[in-house]
């Protein structure tokens, strides 16, 4: 069963069909690109299927229930995690801090705890403090821990959103040109990073990415959108080939 | 330098130390009021009037401060009408008192004891529930817009106070009993303080902080924006209803007059000088503004001048208030009580700090 469906989805804004008749089916474990030229509606698709935009037609399935209209913090308590393309971290906030915050509901206590400071309350933040760091951890961050989010290096900037959005433990993770803004030596880190994520979470993935030689070495299937609308799906070799790609990125041939 | 930077600002070194003796000394200062005003029972009045009036003044507006930081420092929400659910809470309470009839059990001043807690309660519930009515409506906006709107809240409080017969328009509520003495302001202000920290250093107030930085990562991170927004607006209110009733029941007399934008932009004040975010910040702010007008005194018709001139040069030298983010260096407190979830972090870090950290 997909874990991801995506039927008919249609949104515009005024004039603008951002995105028309999408669809979408993504099985447990699988590592989906998601590409376009700019504009094309890939962000859109990502707002829509976070509960930031309600889409005017279609339907979106995660897990076996429809989740098309819940509203976005209940999407993520059901497990899609995101990050955002252009980076929102809770800037004044340390790193540990950040990641604390997602983990919110994941192990939540109940407002006599908070109030009276019971001892669930110091075993509650403890079990976050760890949870937390053990997040910085796998993106190796835990030794910036106690630094401000807004000081930490770009790319770090990027690996803390990725540890942010693990520690509310998702199912289905979208990342949103998570390559933006690195060099090359940090995007091969970034590549080594999401399968390696992949693998030890079993996390099921869809990537919007400009990078093309990211997209092509990471992903087992791409989808491509222009106007809204999918021109083209499969695998990196066949999208490679493909004319309608072809032309939505360079145009078409003069003859 | 790889020097740890709490506020992203750097502070002088004598600032930091002069935080970590604050608490100590507030503590200490705390208990020798206390102290000198338990005397009493023994016949040496030490204390003045006039000194435990500025005292229980002082508490009101810590409670007051303390509670506008919910809402504008920590959630990020800027309300300026604070002085409206104060008002909620003074009218509720006093009317209540004032047509609460004997109790036939137990003496008078037993009723008074037991009675004024419930009728302060009473006053900040009335407060939290119009907290809850227009928190639902205008927390949507954000903001300026819903500063406005709040605004227009506090006026709308005194305008139908203005109006109401219960509550006697302008010729406003006399005679109140004095119920308010430096005990229970006192309680109230230390009660307010411990839950509106508690609330804050708790994963509710991780997500209020959440929304004051990103309410969009906020929402996308699980945490319902809406729900949190409106909580805090709310304990705000409530607090802020408790003091309006602890003021009613001080000075005896209440008049809408007292609960125009005026009362609200002063706490606001007192917020914004202690600095937006930090709850002990709040509290200095809300003892210095509360003491420096009196301090100031012999300036006679000057006072208001140096008061006013006071803030603006306050903010052009240190427009993040006292302590910006931070709090009063709590290094004292945790000396007393340490916990072991502080001390596995710092082992764990201080394990780390080798390896970790590679750029």
């Amino acid at each position: 069963m997909a874990l991801l469906k995506v039927e008919d989805l249609s949104l515009s804004f005024g004039g603008l069909r951002a995105v028309s008749g999408f669809n979408l089916e993504i099985k447990p474990g699988e590592l989906v690109g998601l590409i376009g030229p700019n504009g094309a509606g890939k962000t859109t698709v990502f707002n829509i299927l976070t509960g930031f935009y309600q889409p005017q037609e279609g339907r979106v399935f995660f897990d076996g229930t429809e989740i098309t209209g819940l509203g976005c913090h209940r999407i993520n308590r059901l497990g899609i995690g995101r990050t955002f393309q252009n980076i929102r971290l809770f800037n004044e906030l340390t790193v540990l801090e950040n990641v604390k915050i997602a983990y919110q509901y994941a192990g939540g206590y109940s407002w006599r705890h908070t109030i009276f400071r019971t001892g669930s309350y110091r075993r509650y933040e403890q079990e976050i403090a760890e949870w937390a760091l053990s997040r910085l951890e796998i993106l190796d961050l835990a030794g910036k821990a106690e630094e401000i989010a807004k000081n930490l290096p770009y790319g770090e900037q990027r690996r803390l959103e990725i540890a942010r959005a693990l520690a509310g433990r998702p199912k289905l993770l979208l990342l949103d040109e998570p390559a933006a803004g690195m060099n090359p030596q940090e995007t091969m880190e970034l590549l080594e990073l999401i399968q390696w994520l992949r693998q030890e979470f079993s996390l099921t993935i869809l990537l919007i990415e400009h990078d093309m030689s990211l997209v092509m070495k990471l992903c087992e299937r791409i989808l491509v959108l222009d106007y809204g609308m999918t021109i083209a799906e499969g695998s990196p070799e066949e999208i490679r080939n493909n004319p309608r790609v072809i032309e939505a990125y360079l145009g078409e041939e003069v003859s | 330098m790889e020097t740890e930077t709490t506020t992203g600002l750097e502070k002088p070194e004598a600032v930091e130390k002069w935080r970590t003796h604050l608490l100590p000394a507030g503590l200490a200062i705390l208990v020798l009021l206390n102290l000198l005003i338990f005397m009493e029972h023994f016949g040496f009045d030490i204390v003045s009037r006039y000194y435990k009036g500025i005292l229980i003044l002082a508490f009101i507006n810590i409670i007051l401060a303390v509670s506008l930081n919910l809402i504008n420092g920590i959630t990020g929400l800027f309300s300026i009408g604070h002085a409206g659910f104060m008002a909620v809470g003074a009218y509720v309470s006093a009317l209540l008192t004032l047509n609460m009839g004997r109790w036939e059990l137990v003496s008078s001043q037993v009723q008074a004891v037991l009675q004024f807690p419930l009728v302060l309660l009473a006053g900040g519930l009335a407060a939290a529930l119009a907290g809850l009515v227009i928190g639902i409506p205008t927390l949507r906006l954000r903001g300026e817009y819903l500063a406005i709107a709040t605004l227009g809240f506090g006026e709308i409080i005194r305008v139908v106070a203005l109006n109401l017969n219960i509550t006697r328009g302008a010729r406003g509520i006399p005679s109140i009993p004095n119920y308010t003495n430096f005990w229970w302001a006192q309680l109230f202000a230390v009660l307010t303080v411990v839950i509106i920290w508690n609330i804050v250093h708790s994963n509710h107030g991780r997500a209020m902080v959440a929304i004051r930085e990103d309410e969009i990562a906020a929402e996308a991170m699980g945490i319902n924006t809406t729900y949190y927004k409106v909580l805090s607006f709310t304990i705000g209110a409530f607090f802020a209803g408790v003091a309006g009733g602890l003021l009613a029941h001080h000075l005896t007399f209440i008049s809408p007059k007292g609960f125009d934008v005026l009362k609200s932009i002063e706490i606001l004040l007192m917020v914004v000088l202690g600095g937006l975010g930090s709850i002990t910040g709040s509290v200095i702010a809300a003892i210095v503004l509360t003491a420096l007008p009196e301090v100031l005194r012999f300036l006679q018709a000057y006072r208001m001048v140096i008061y006013a001139g006071t803030l603006v040069v306050l903010m052009i030298f240190r427009p993040q208030g006292f302590f910006g983010r931070a709090e009063v260096n709590l290094a004292f407190f945790k000396s007393l009580f340490r916990s072991r979830v502080e001390e596995e972090m710092k082992s764990r870090s201080e394990e780390r700090g080798g390896n970790g950290g590679s750029a």
